[in-house]
């Protein structure tokens, strides 16, 4: 068996040379290599970027191993630990090793990491070529040991260079006692990732924890011959220390393949499949890399290189594709938050938006360009860090309201939002207060290795209530497992159980004429139904098809079964439908009958305009509908609702346009219209608002000159938004027809569960008014016809009172038939 | 996985319960729900949820499992196991003549 597998030999046991074998396991590449790994480092691999914990003290260097030693036997992976790999044969396919192994290889991945940087600084080295006694670089375990062993002994400490790594380090020396200084040689800290004025706050902080700093200058010399006692500046000036850490940056480690004939610029240049540009047989991964120009120094673009390398050499996928990375960094420094990413500086026509408060350590800064986050610097406060992190990394359109992109101000109904981070949160805050579940459950979930918002909220129930807490349960899951998360491909897709976006899912659907639920499970789902799937599916289907869709009842919500709400006990509520809030004295006697035939328990008058009856037993449900002789409200299912209206011009004396006319015609035109989730509508008469109509779905507020604004998105439920406008009209007509186009691109649009307020942040208010105002898509007739469709189909449910659907539909129990 | 020693009740024919959905017998006294899934195949359990009582009968089948109507809870309607809970499952088979029969302990 041994010999049919093919030699996969890989340079450099560090954090990508491990992960990327770790991905090829995953992908039972195995099966087909047989591979060998060498490892300059004595050990197996271990979390680099925790050296900074081991370093001050925070972790024991026991606790970062990723891949201890008997994981490479598990896996039958020959490593040549302490073996370094001195030369490569590409001829022959051969790798050396520093202790004479000679390895064969069918494919090479080289991983071999990068070095510290020691700038040319006199007396550095002694004449054996070594680091002076007491000058250290910070890379590796070793170092680690190094440094922390000598710092015990020291009174004194400088750190050359102040990035971020040199910053990690400083704090870290802290702990054992010593003075440290960071010489840096450019105006300000973390130039590369900061601004002066936030490096200034940042140096605030730092030196209220202890640390000197030495900015815009060049160590010339190290004194001392036995031991370092100092360093000379070109300014002539010294500062005594007895030891030094240099830290001033990192060199791809790419002689070996240099040597081996290998196209190397700052690193080894790859291909977007990350093999080597001139030869097929080698793979290269991590910062020794340099890819469409960049070599990366952090580890996030690292696992996308490994998913692309092992995708590839495994066969798994060959169009596997890594096209670069957007990077963001965090400094791991105790008591300091600070995360920055993308562009420090704006170019022209850039938008920036600041906030600072020094003496706090405080400092805020995005640079926004053309509505995208293009840079970002989050000092003192990083409780938004995880979320900022993402728009940047995926582009997203950004919130108008830019102070939520940098504040947890508003972003749901809930107390604990105010709270300013994360780690100032305590963990028996409750975070979702319909399952009442608190953040020190919902971290520890995420810690337990459920790494993903869906799987946690699963798991603890957290946000499956009302939703409001769905945007901080993200912020919490993302905070827990440090931006982490495992990718959870269902949240692209329409219905979390057939894997497809809703444009594919629409596609496949039309083009294989599936007009049923379990037609769409058996031709895209594997033939498995999922129960959750069902509604959304439903909602969809019939949608596309009208009055072509095959109803299967199983697949809907017991609501839509029905025709009602569920309630508690497992009676239901009973809203017949008043158009636009506007009753006679022969509907009351009618639902007062009612009311008092079936000893209806309680008769509400409902936030909707309209009258409640609760408490409805099942099978009364289709009597009490047919005694009514009312259509239906559908205040139970995901479609057009009601349209509140004000008195308006009828009345008021402020009325301006007649907002109750217009709010009867829409209710008539809309009554039933399914869609991705709730519509809720107003008319008002006027600015003044009374009946909501800037918070609802879709609203028309009446203004002088016998014009109506329209506002869509607008939200005041779980969610508060105040609604955008979307333009303005002259007549009822042309209201009923531009909110009937909205309404049709948001159901063709929207995520199933969507509701407006969110879909128009999503989508964006001028991308809609481009489309539905203005036609640029052309598709304005388009729309209109389907809206007309759907109108023309609209069936009263109630009907169903008089001749059921289905069997035993509202029985509420049946007799067993007997013992045989 | 039916064994003859117990009483077989008869409970229904197949058609009193639509395909994918579920319904409510009485079973001297105890109500029981019966589920008729899509594959033919159908399931009994205890009729309301071990959460808040939701009349588990109203939910949402798919495959053999089942989400209860109240607040989502999701079971599996041939062990009963749910989350942190389990709820009774009683053996229950239909005949060539689409008899549903329950089995119970004499
Ligand atoms: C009856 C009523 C309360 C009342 O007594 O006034 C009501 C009752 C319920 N609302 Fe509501 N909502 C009622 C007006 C509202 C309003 C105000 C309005 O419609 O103008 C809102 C805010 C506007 C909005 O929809 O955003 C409102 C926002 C919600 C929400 C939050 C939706 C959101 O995404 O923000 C839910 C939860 C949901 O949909 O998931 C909800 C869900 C519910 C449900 C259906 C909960 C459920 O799933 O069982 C309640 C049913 C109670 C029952 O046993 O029948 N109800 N609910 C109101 C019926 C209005 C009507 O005539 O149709
Ligand atoms: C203290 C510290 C803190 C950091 N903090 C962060 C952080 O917070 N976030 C972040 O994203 N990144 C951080 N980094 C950077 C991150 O650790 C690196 O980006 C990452 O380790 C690079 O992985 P790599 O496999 O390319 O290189 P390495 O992890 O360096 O692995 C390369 C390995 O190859 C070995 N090797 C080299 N040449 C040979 C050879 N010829 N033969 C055999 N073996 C060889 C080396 O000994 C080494 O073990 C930090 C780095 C350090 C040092
Ligand atoms: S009626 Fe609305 S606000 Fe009141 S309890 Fe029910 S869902 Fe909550
Ligand atoms: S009653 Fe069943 S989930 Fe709450």
């Amino acid at each position: 068996m041994q010999q049919h597998k093919k030699r996969l030999v890989v340079i450099g046991n560090g954090m990508a040379g491990a992960r990327t074998v770790e991905e090829i396991l995953a992908r039972d590449g195995a099966e087909n290599y047989q591979i060998t790994m060498f490892g300059d480092e004595p050990y197996g691999n271990y979390n680099r970027i925790l050296l900074s914990n081991v370093l001050n003290g925070s972790q024991d260097a026991s606790e970062i191993f990723i891949n201890p030693m008997e994981w490479y036997r598990e896996n039958c992976i020959n490593l040549h630990a302490g073996v370094r790999a001195v030369h490569i044969n590409r001829e022959e396919c051969i790798v050396t090793g520093s202790d004479g192994t000679v390895e064969e290889y069918d494919r090479l991945i080289i991983a071999t990491g990068s070095s510290p940087f020691v700038p040319p600084i006199q007396n550095m080295y002694t004449e054996e070529g070594c680091l002076r006694h007491g000058a250290f670089v910070f890379r590796t375990l070793d170092d680690c040991t190094r440094i922390a062993g000598h710092a015990v002994k020291c009174t004194r400490a400088v750190v050359i260079g102040g990035g971020l790594l040199g910053l990690e380090a400083a704090r870290g020396l802290l702990n054992y006692g010593a003075q440290v200084t960071v010489v840096h040689n450019m105006p300000h800290i973390m130039n590369a990732q900061l601004d002066s004025e936030g490096a200034g706050v940042l140096q605030q902080t730092l030196e209220r924890m202890g640390i000197s700093f030495r900015l815009n200058a060049v160590t010339s010399r190290i004194l001392g011959e036995d031991a370092v006692t100092g360093l000379e500046f070109d300014d002539a000036s010294k500062i005594p220390c007895e030891m030094v850490v240099i830290s001033a940056g990192i060199r791809p480690n790419t002689q070996l393949a240099k040597e081996a004939g290998l196209v190397v610029e700052r690193g080894i240049v790859v291909d977007d499949s990350m093999r080597s540009v001139n030869d097929d047989a080698v793979y290269v991964v991590g910062e020794c890399a340099q890819h469409r120009g960049q070599v990366y120094g952090l580890v996030a673009p690292i696992w996308d290189q490994a998913v692309t390398l092992a995708d590839h050499i495994t066969g798994k996928n060959l169009f596997a594709a890594y096209t670069g990375s957007k990077t963001a960094v965090k400094l791991k420094v105790m008591g300091v938050d600070l995360a920055s990413m993308g562009v420090t500086h704006p170019a022209e026509n850039d938008e920036v938006v600041v906030y600072s408060q020094p003496k706090k350590g405080i400092y805020k800064k995005l640079i926004i360009r053309d509505n995208q986050l293009a840079g970002a610097i989050l000092l003192g406060d990083s409780s938004r860090a995880a979320s900022l992190i993402q728009l940047f990394d995926r582009g997203t359109q950004l919130p108008e309201e830019r102070e939520q992109m940098l504040f947890n101000i508003g972003s749901s109904a809930n107390g604990a939002s105010i709270q300013s981070t994360m780690l100032e949160m305590e963990d028996d805050t409750q975070v979702c207060n319909c399952s009442g579940v608190n953040k020190g459950t919902l971290r520890k979930c995420a810690l337990s290795g459920i790494k993903t918002v869906k799987g946690v909220m699963e798991a603890t129930r957290a946000g499956m209530g009302c939703g409001s807490c769905r945007p901080l349960v993200k912020e919490i899951v993302e905070w827990a497992c440090e931006g982490q998360m495992d990718e959870d491909p269902s949240v692209h897709y329409y219905v979390p159980g057939v894997p497809l976006s809703k444009t594919d899912l629409v596609m496949n659907v039309k083009n294989m004429g599936l007009k049923s639920v379990s037609s769409v499970f058996n031709a895209l789902a594997n033939g498995i139904e999922d129960p959750g799937s069902k509604p959304g599916l439903a909602s969809l289907l019939k949608t596309i098809w009208g009055g072509e869709y095959e109803d299967e009842r199983d697949a809907r919500f017991i609501n839509d079964r029905v025709h009602a709400n569920i309630q508690n006990n497992g009676t239901f509520s009973v809203v017949p439908r008043i158009y636009g809030g506007v009753t006679s004295p022969q509907q009351l006697h009618k639902i007062a009958e009612v009311a008092e035939k079936y000893d209806v328990p309680m008769v509400k008058i409902t936030g909707g305009q309209r009258i409640d009856l609760l408490g409805i037993k099942k099978e009364d449900l289709p009597k009490v509908w047919k005694d009514l002789g009312m259509p239906s409200g559908h205040a139970y299912a995901k479609t057009f609702r009601t349209c509140k209206t004000c008195v308006g011009t009828d009345f008021c004396r402020y009325g301006l346009g007649d907002s109750t006319a217009l709010g009867i015609k829409i209710e008539e035109r809309f009554q039933g219209l399914e869609s991705p989730a709730k519509l809720k509508l107003a008319t008002a008469g006027c600015p003044r608002n009374c009946s909501e109509a800037m918070v609802k779905d879709v609203g028309a507020v009446a203004i002088e000159g016998g014009r109506w604004e329209i506002y869509v998105g607008g939200a005041a439920g779980a969610h508060v938004r105040k609604g955008d406008l979307l333009c303005t009209l002259n007549s009822h007509d042309e209201v009923l027809q531009m909110m009937g186009r909205f309404m049709q691109y948001y159901r063709e649009n929207a995520k199933y569960l969507e509701r407006t307020y969110g879909f128009v942040e999503r989508i964006g208010i001028e991308k809609i008014r481009s489309v539905v105002v203005f036609n640029s898509e052309g598709t304005a007739e388009r729309l209109d016809a389907a809206m007309q469709a759907s109108v023309d189909a609209y069936k009263d449910p109630w009907l169903e009172a008089v001749e059921p659907h289905t069997p035993n539909q509202f029985a509420v129990s049946l007799p067993a038939g007997g013992i045989l | 996985m039916i064994t003859h020693h117990n009483k077989m009740m008869y409970i229904a024919s197949i058609e009193a319960i639509p395909s994918g959905e579920g319904r409510v017998f009485m079973v001297d006294e105890t109500p029981i729900a019966v589920f008729h899934g899509r594959s033919g195949r159908v399931y009994a359990t205890q009729a309301n949820c071990p959460h808040k009582e939701g009349p588990l009968a109203d939910g949402i089948v798919g495959g053999s499992v089942l989400i209860c109507p109240l607040h989502g809870w999701k079971f599996n309607l041939e062990s009963g196991e749910g989350p942190d809970c389990r709820i009774t499952t009683y053996p229950v088979t239909v005949d060539s003549d689409g008899r549903i029969l329950l089995e119970i302990a004499r």
